[in-house]
């Protein structure tokens, strides 16, 4: 098998780094405005994960990891991008994402949230000696700010964005915490997304021929009383 | 006693006043190489405090001593800092008597006498520069504070030689803390010498002046003085950054025989941030006054998370 030699420590600098990165594109994607930049910064969360995992797997000497690395690689740094692309050249969006909070007042929320999950992951981090355990609280702030996201934005497909960055949260919780989920359930977890992007996007046309509009606020008019 | 720190201590103001004023004509000479413009040469900036110097100063009817203390204490601070900041070695008498927080505060001195200055002589112009020049420096300073905390948590040390010298004694490496606060630095650093998405150094436009508009009523020495503190700020930064963030060539403690060969390094890594400086400026316009927030905003975050990753990753 082909084999490259880099020395463990070295490997784990670079573990946290991208997880640095990770964390740098998850506020990004909280204080982008426009639409095509938070795609350009979903797409390279997903490359960062996708070498994070990698060298995870190289550090804990777990081949499945380098599967589920490449797998991250085809589907949020290619695929998913690609399919909302299109979709927002469908749907004609042009306009800058409309944020319920203002920017520096989202960036200090996201603060506290990484202070928070920082502090909520300080006992799990005393007992694992796992090399990755530090990524760990990255991996719980990234899904808070993806829910922040989720929060503080109008858009319906902004929103969506959210949920994607949670979920990219997610999987690097499971490779930090545990070196990864099995196989069979990160394939599964793969194809629930593409399907839910798919979903997400026949939802969108049926929103937006109905509303003429995605933003959420419409969808109080869906009340009877109103 | 030893004569050895003091020639030191001597050659290096030596270099920040004589070198600045070079750092400041590279610049300009990158920029019209970079606009396809013909360049006044390296030079031009001495010839043009010679001028300064040798004109008379005409003075606002209500100027108070404020007015005309101010360039001299501008330009004093501004030594008095590169007298710390260790730019050919870190063998510096002053170095023990004033850490970072102190060279932030010295800064500040200078700043906010600047301010009081442009309000003093109470034209509009110069009321509403102090005005912008506060707000900036509400939201740089604090950010400015964050990332260089960031750094001395991962050096043990506020003392910038101290810094220097924990990180050639020990091995540095890929650290995402301290990248975070060079991100953060750069951001500040761009806002701190009001260089152009903050404010246009070479701006005629009074109504989008910052610093320029505080200085507008000065002219002769004091305008020299003040120019030329100008150009040592932004020779500060550069040698702050390297400092802080790339200090190697900056000689170690005793050695004198490093001297010459910190001129060179020095020399060279000005070149090198002069092409970094014209490539930021050309390829960025001038920010709108009001997006400033978010831009510092994000100087502040990317410190925070600096130091946040200090704590969690390192």
């Amino acid at each position: 098998m082909f084999k490259f030699y880099m020395p463990v420590n070295v490997a784990s600098h670079i573990i946290s780094f991208l997880a640095a990165l990770v964390l740098l594109t998850a506020f990004g994607m909280l204080v982008q405005k426009r639409i095509y930049g938070l795609i350009r910064l979903f797409t390279w969360q997903g490359l960062f994960l996708s070498l994070n995992t990698a060298f995870v797997g190289y550090v804990a000497n777990k081949h499945h990891l380098y599967i589920s690395a490449l797998l991250t690689l085809s589907l949020k740094v290619i695929l998913l991008p690609y399919i909302l692309h299109i979709l927002i050249q469908r749907l004609k969006i042009r306009k800058e994402v409309e944020t319920i909070v203002n920017v520096p007042m989202t960036m200090l929320i996201g603060i506290a949230l990484v202070i928070l999950s920082y502090h909520l992951t300080a006992p799990i981090r005393e007992l694992s000696n796992l090399t990755t355990r530090s990524t760990l609280a990255v991996a719980l702030a990234t899904v808070m700010l993806g829910l922040l996201m989720m929060i503080t934005r109008k858009h319906a497909v902004t929103e969506i964005m959210g949920f994607l960055a949670m979920e990219n949260g997610l999987f690097f919780a499971a490779t930090s915490a545990t070196y990864g989920m099995p196989l069979v359930v990160e394939f599964g977890v793969a194809f629930d997304l593409l399907m839910a992007a798919f979903i997400f996007g026949i939802f969108f046309f049926q929103i937006n021929t109905a509303f003429d509009s995605l933003s959420v606020e419409q969808m109080a008019r869906l009340k009877e009383d109103d | 006693m030893n004569p050895y720190p003091l020639i030191v201590e001597m050659l290096q103001i030596a270099t920040l006043i004589v070198l600045a004023p070079a750092f400041v004509g590279w610049v300009r000479t990158l920029k019209c190489w970079a606009q396809g413009r013909t360049s006044a040469g390296l030079f031009q900036p001495y010839r043009d405090l010679d001028k300064l110097f040798s004109k008379d100063i005409l003075l606002p009817e209500n100027a108070s001593w404020i007015f005309r203390f101010t360039p001299y204490l501008v330009f004093g601070t501004m030594v008095l800092a590169g007298g710390i900041i260790p730019i050919l070695s870190i063998d510096l008498p002053l170095a023990p008597t004033a850490d970072v927080i102190v060279i932030v505060a010295l800064f500040a001195i200078g700043r906010f006498f600047t301010a009081l200055a442009g309000m003093d002589i109470g034209t509009a112009f110069g009321g509403m520069g102090s005005s912008r020049e506060m707000m900036i420096a509400s939201l740089a300073e604090p950010a400015m504070l964050m990332a260089i905390f960031t750094v001395s948590l991962a050096n043990k040390s506020t003392s910038l030689s101290q810094i220097v010298h924990v990180i050639y004694s020990g091995q540095s490496v890929l650290r995402p803390s301290l990248s975070f606060a060079l991100l953060a630095f750069i951001l500040i650093a761009l806002a701190e010498t009001g260089r152009i998405p903050v404010d246009n150094p070479s701006t005629h436009l009074e109504l989008t002046m910052i610093h320029e508009a505080m200085i507008l009523e000065y002219s002769g020495r004091h305008l020299a003085l003040i120019e030329w503190a100008g150009m040592m700020k932004l020779f500060l930064f550069v040698m702050m950054g390297m400092a802080l963030f790339a200090p190697w060539g900056i000689a170690p403690r005793g050695d004198i025989a490093a001297i010459p060969y910190a001129l060179v390094i020095t020399a060279l890594k000005l070149g090198v941030m002069g092409i970094v400086i014209v490539s930021i400026e050309t390829g960025l316009a001038k920010m709108r006054l009001f997006r400033l927030t978010e831009f510092l905003g994000a100087a502040f975050l990317l410190a925070t998370l600096g130091m946040l990753s200090y704590f969690i990753l390192d």
